[in-house]
């Protein structure tokens, strides 16, 4: 590729969503952080490093798309006509949604240096990065194949409870020790409103995250609740965003989105 | 051929080959130099040591599921409790999670230290007959993060499967990460001369997850892994004030019972959410013997029999 950064190159931002912990809503993040971005007006991308558990095609309902080469290398998949959301996946390049991808660590890294090297994204305002739980192959292998590239940085996800926090704060030592700042700590599916009686029960506790923030000394960003109305949306792959503007969780969102974009302009 | 990694190149030669790493067809595989190496030719040493140290367990369960968060670990801990409030069953829980390990804080265990005995390491005991291995006990502090790749998430594996000193017992369960990569395939692999019961797969009810699961079911089948059945997780959740119902990760697919239909393998029962089962968790009590009026007891009770019949009705002839 012509200049350094290759594909890269009009990416302004690139922001990784990080958990130690499995579950707690990183794709879901993600995918609600760029649908609100979108709505800011900003062209989006979302790659989606998750190589042995995919989500962001279902959760976006680009289910089983063809990928196709252009000059640059890999087109991504764009989620609308008027290409203001891209994203790519290794769901796009299964040949049967149920294969498993039984890879060890190095055949993982080179597909990944590959879509970081290799996705013809164009040109975009930011880049959010999905990945698997830990701080194993697939992380070290991102931070690695964006060295080049400066990441703007990352975005922590735990839902309250102890056993989460945990190795969040185990993740929160993986930034440190490979140089990438924490934007900031989001708690998740923290408190559920009961539709019936509106009685507020914290089924995986409370206030886990921002204790976290406070101790390792990280930003937060904010709560989201636990919203049955969120999980249906995703299951059927529908713009949450559109669907339920007045929600608490609507608000939630968008103020973790607004406050992203202001951390990452006062950086410059 | 048994030995092509699934994913590798076309006209690849598979990994035990005289042609591996040499042949055209691995120019450009992220394995060449592995292979080339000679390092996947020779069987492991270690495979034989480890089938003589199993000789004395007599029930070998695997804890998978394809996501993360569904709740192995919590299972995993649960069913070693059940299994060991009789008082003259042997268990061991191996936590496998080298990344993220949840057992030692589960189990009540945290700042525990492993120690070194004669014969091998030695497990934390949290009941005379109730054994736990964890990466958490050889960590300094509650900050300290694993930053391995893969070979040296293995290396750790091959220990605590060879140089624990379980003694003699009746189930070892092991407790695994999301996915269906390294650690998954390495303790297949250092199994594989001993004989596994089987797999327990938790998913949640809603296609996010069950789409991953349904993938480390395909990874199951390909190891030749017995699938002992299927725990749906977060199964509803009964509002503790007006009593309904509310379906917080929404079945939309058919949830795990369909799951189960479609490839034909049993499902071993719902656990519903209760808030009181992660309290349990936080604080390193069993939720069996701390509340026992929830459905989630029950359902957990009658999960863990099926398990143990299962277990009972195929005991490898010998
Ligand atoms: N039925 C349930 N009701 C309420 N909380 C639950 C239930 N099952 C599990 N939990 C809680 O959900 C959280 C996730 O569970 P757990 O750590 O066991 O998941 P895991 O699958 O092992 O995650 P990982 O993939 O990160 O290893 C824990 O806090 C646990 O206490
Ligand atoms: N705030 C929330 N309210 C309700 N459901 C949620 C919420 N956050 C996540 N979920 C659901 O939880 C499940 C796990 O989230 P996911 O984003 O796949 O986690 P991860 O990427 O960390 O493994 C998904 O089914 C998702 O729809
Ligand atoms: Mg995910
Ligand atoms: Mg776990």
């Amino acid at each position: 590729f012509s200049t350094e950064k290759g594909n890269l190159a009009q990416v302004r931002h690139v922001v990784l969503v990080l958990s130690g912990k499995g579950g707690v809503g990183k794709s879901t993040l993600t995918t609600e952080l760029a649908l609100a971005l979108r709505q800011a007006g900003k062209k989006v991308g979302i790659l989606d490093v998750d190589l042995c558990g995919p989500s962001i095609p279902r959760m976006l309902s680009v289910g089983r798309q063809e990928v196709h080469q252009c000059d640059a290398g890999w087109v991504p998949v764009y989620t609308d006509a008027h290409k203001s959301l891209a994203l790519m996946s290794i769901g796009f390049l299964l040949e049967n949604p149920d294969d498993a991808v039984i890879w060890r660590g190095p055949k993982k890294t080179a597909l990944i240096g590959q879509f970081v090297s290799d996705v013809a994204w164009g040109e975009l305002d930011y880049l959010l990065v999905d990945t698997p739980p830990g701080t194993s192959d697939e992380h070290l292998a991102v931070v690695e194949s964006l060295r080049k590239h400066r990441v703007d940085g990352a975005i922590l996800v735990t839902t309250p409870q102890a056993v989460s926090t945990g190795d969040v704060r185990r993740e929160i030592a993986f930034c440190k020790k490979t140089g990438l700042r924490v934007l900031g700590i989001v708690e998740n599916m923290s408190g559920f409103v009961c539709p019936h009686c509106s009685e507020c029960t914290n089924i995986f506790s409370k206030g886990g995250g921002e204790e976290l923030a406070k101790l390792t000394d990280s930003p937060f960003l904010g709560c989201v609740p636990l919203d049955p109305q969120l999980s249906s949306s995703l299951e059927e792959g529908r713009d949450f965003l559109q669907a339920f503007p007045d929600s608490a969780t609507f608000g939630a969102i968008n103020q973790i989105a607004h406050a992203v974009m202001t951390s990452i302009a006062e950086r410059g | 051929m048994e030995d092509v990694p699934s994913g590798a190149p076309q006209h690849c030669p598979g990994t035990s080959s005289d042609q591996a790493g040499k042949s055209s067809a691995c120019q450009g595989c992220p394995n060449q130099a592995i292979c080339a190496s000679g390092m996947t030719k020779a069987p492991d040493p270690a495979v034989e040591e480890i089938r003589q140290k199993m000789s004395t367990v007599k029930h070998k369960i695997l804890v998978l599921s394809g996501k993360g968060g569904v709740g192995k670990s919590t299972f995993s801990a649960h069913l070693a409790h059940g299994l060991a409030s009789d008082g003259s069953t042997e268990v061991a829980l191996l936590d496998v999670d080298i990344c993220g390990p949840s057992i030692p804080k589960i189990m009540g265990l945290e700042g525990e230290q492993v120690h070194q005995s004669g014969s091998g390491w030695s497990p934390v005991y949290v009941e005379d007959n109730l054994a736990v291995m964890s990466i958490g006990f050889l960590l300094s502090s509650p900050d300290d993060a694993v930053i391995w790749r893969g070979p040296k998430k293995n290396g750790m594996i091959k220990q605590f499967l060879r140089d624990v000193d379980w003694g003699d017992i009746d189930y070892l369960i092991v407790d695994t990460p999301p996915g269906t990569s390294d650690e998954h395939l390495s303790v297949v692999q250092y199994l594989s001369s001993t004989h596994i019961d089987g797999a327990i797969i938790i998913t949640t009810p809603q296609e996010v997850s069950l789409q991953d699961v349904r993938k480390e079911i395909s990874f199951c089948r390909k190891v030749k892994l017995p699938v002992i059945g299927v725990v749906e997780n977060m199964s509803g959740f009964v509002c503790p004030k007006c009593k309904n119902k509310s379906q917080i990760f929404p079945p939309t697919t058919g949830g795990a019972e369909k799951m189960c239909q479609d490839f034909n393998i049993p499902l071993l029962g719902k656990v519903p959410l209760d808030p009181r089962i992660g309290k349990s968790c936080d604080e390193g009590k069993s939720f069996l013997t701390e509340v026992l009026d929830s459905p989630a007891t029950a359902a957990y009770k009658s999960i863990i029999q099926r398990i143990q019949e299962y277990c009972s009705s195929h005991q490898p002839q010998d």
